[in-house]
This record gives C-alpha cells, structure tokens and sequence, in this order.
C-alpha cells in the first residue's frame, strides 16, 4: 500500500495540480488580456449560435414543422395583415428574455430527441394525433406566464378601445376586470386547432389552478390602481 | 429536277405569310379576362369593410347575419370557432346570443347537449355583410318593411 502510494499520481490528479498551480512563464497582465478577450468571443460565440437557431429559417428546416405548423401560419393575420408587421416563429414560442430563452432551449434539445430518434410526429397522421398534447403544451406555457410572449407587442394599457370592433373592445374590458390572458381567449390563432380543443383548454387551466399557478396575475396596474382608489372610498 | 427547291421555296413563304396573318388577327380577338388589354393598368377594386351593426332580417325565416368580422374562423371537421362564443355553454360568459334551440336537434328529432352534426357549418347559412354594389343585380324585395 505504501508503495503504490508514494507513486506518480494518475493522470487526471496531475492535470488538476497543473491546472490550479500559479504559471511562472506569462505576465499576470498578458493572462488577463486573453482571458478578457477569450470570454468575449467565446460569449459572443455562444449567443451567435443561439441566434442562429432561432429564426424561421431554423424552424423549418424540419419537415414537421414546415409541412404542418408552418403551412398553417401562412396567410393568419400574424404572418399577413394590414400594417405589415410579421411575428415569426420565434416570436411568439421563445421567450425574449435571456434566462428564460435559455431555459427554452434546453428544452428544446428534447424536441431534437423526438425528431431524429423516435420520429414522434414525423408524418401529417401522427403529427394530428399528437396536435392536441401539441397544443396542452403550449397553452399550459402561455397560461403560466401570463401570455409572456403575446405581451412582448400586445399589450391591454396600450390598446385604443374605441377603434377596436365593438365586440373586441367589450370583450377586452372584461377580460382586464377578470384578470384574464390572451390565450384564454385567442387560441388556435396561427395554427389550426384539435378536435375537442376548448374541453382540453379548461381542463388545462384547472390543472394549473390545482398546481398553485396564479391565474389573476394579469390585472394591469391602472386597474390594481382604480380598485385601491375606490376600496379608500369604501373606508 | 430543279422544281423541288422552287416548290419548297413557294410553300416556306406561303405558310410564313399565312401563319403572319393569322397572328395578326388573333391578336386582335385575344381579350384578357380582366376585361382590358395586358398591358393596360388595371384599378384595384374598392374594399368594402364589414358592417357591424344588428341586422333586420328581410323575411321571416331569414338566418340572422353575422354583424362581426369571422375573416380567419376555423369551421372543419375538428374545429368550430364560432362555438367558442355562441354554444350554449359558452354564450353567457361571452356576452354572445346562444344558438337556437333547433340546431341541437338531429334529424330524428332528439334533443342533443351538442350542437346537431346538420348545423356545423355555419356559414352555410349565417354570413356577414357589407355595404358594397351587388355582383350580380336581382329583383328581391324584403317582405320585413
């Protein structure tokens, strides 16, 4: 035992030793230099490549996607409307923001496992049995997050009510004083929708509420607002 | 044997004149579809926006007219959004009219909880409006007013 123990250590202690010992060949100012410059091209590296994947071009690169979804999209008013503003892809399904975006795409790396591994939905039949699974999934996101990704350009405090349809604009009065989301109403807007989709919905948002997700945090603060002035009336 | 080539020569430039005149003259009596030549600029046609307002109905029996705009409803065999609103189940909490009570009939006659696979469509039957010139003129006269 003694002996074995005064030997040369294995290899990946004697990579430890050297990684952690101090050099004595470079100045501390040439390993900052690298250092500072190396973590910008590798951070700048790694978000180019996160860009990379996520854009339309991306998206359809997988036949699911384009033969399905995509075909879908075509022509809602998301990809084809009066002001000429498009929302791809990525618009609406990856969140803007970076620690949820990551998150994502972690995610996403599951969705690869499904395209080249199992072939999940790699034909129109297979993909219309899982649509409605498809879609729990996306809603269960939106309804969560208080329709994050709608919000990243709709917003309730930004709409002018009076050059809205008339039943639009009573529907969205009710919708703020119920702290209701966009998906509650707006689903199957940019692709098309299962058979039994509204049961599915509910059954979606109960699960949620059974989950302890909060589902009235959609209230805008002009509203919380109002409702704090009139409550110190009531006092 | 040097009336071949003279032949051959006399019947290229008959049918060379020939296939000219008649180019000539179906260039003339070729009409494009828009009703202009094709190279003419052709107008673009007025936009008549939805009405939204409550309709009268123009006969007893007329369905009511839809007073919104239903541009990109999904009616098919998996889905109907007109339901999402209008079903009884539905309606209240949308501040929309219910469906009549006929479209839960089947064709035996049977009250359904469903809407009847007969009135799934909606536009079948139900349309909105514009005010807009009438494509083809009629001689309709309402017999509500």
């Amino acid at each position: 035992m003694s002996e074995s123990s005064a030997k040369r250590p294995g290899l990946i202690r004697r990579l430890w030793r050297f990684f952690w010992s101090p050099t004595t060949v470079y100045s501390l100012g040439a390993l900052l230099i690298v250092g500072f410059i190396g973590g910008i091209m590798f951070w700048g590296s790694f978000n180019w490549a996160m860009e990379a994947t996520n854009n339309e071009q991306f998206c359809i690169g997988c036949h699911e996607m384009r033969d399905n979804v995509y075909a879908e999209y075509q022509g809602t008013v998301h990809h084809n409307n009066h002001s000429g503003v498009r929302a791809t892809c990525p618009d609406c399904h990856v969140p803007k923001e970076w620690q949820h975006k990551v998150i994502r795409k972690v995610q996403a790396t599951k969705e690869l496992y499904g395209h080249f591994v199992t072939g999940v939905v790699d034909t129109p039949e297979k993909f219309g049995e899982h649509r409605l699974a498809l879609a729990s999934r996306v809603w269960r996101a939106m309804k969560s997050t208080d329709s994050r990704e709608c919000r990243n350009c709709h917003n309730f405090e930004f709409m002018d009510f009076t050059i809205q349809e008339g039943r639009a604009a009573a529907s969205h009065q009710q919708a703020i004083d119920e702290g209701r989301t966009c998906i509650d109403c707006h689903q199957g807007i940019a692709h098309d929708l299962p058979a039994g989709y509204l049961d599915r919905y509910r059954e979606v948002v109960k699960e949620l509420a059974m989950d302890g997700v909060p589902s009235a945090r959609t209230q805008t603060s002009s509203v919380t607002r109002i409702r704090e002035y009139l409550a110190s009336l009531n006092d | 044997m040097r009336l071949l080539p003279t032949a051959v020569l006399v019947s290229t430039a008959i049918s060379l004149a020939a296939g000219f005149a008649l180019a000539q003259t179906s260039g003339a009596s070729v009409r494009s579809l828009r009703g202009v030549q094709v190279d003419e600029p052709v107008g673009v046609e007025d936009v008549f926006q939805q009405e939204e307002k409550r309709f009268v109905r123009n006969y007893r029996q007329q369905p009511p007219l839809i007073p919104h705009s239903i541009d990109q409803y999904q009616i098919d065999r998996n889905a109907n959004q007109c339901l999402s609103c209008h079903d009884w189940t539905n309606a209240g909490d949308r501040g929309a009219p219910t469906l009549s009570m006929t479209h839960y009939l089947d064709r035996d006659g049977n009250q359904l909880d469903t809407v009847a696979g007969t009135r799934w469509f909606c536009n079948q039957c139900h349309v909105p409006q514009a005010d807009a010139p009438t494509l083809i003129s009629n001689t309709f006269e309402s017999s509500g007013n």
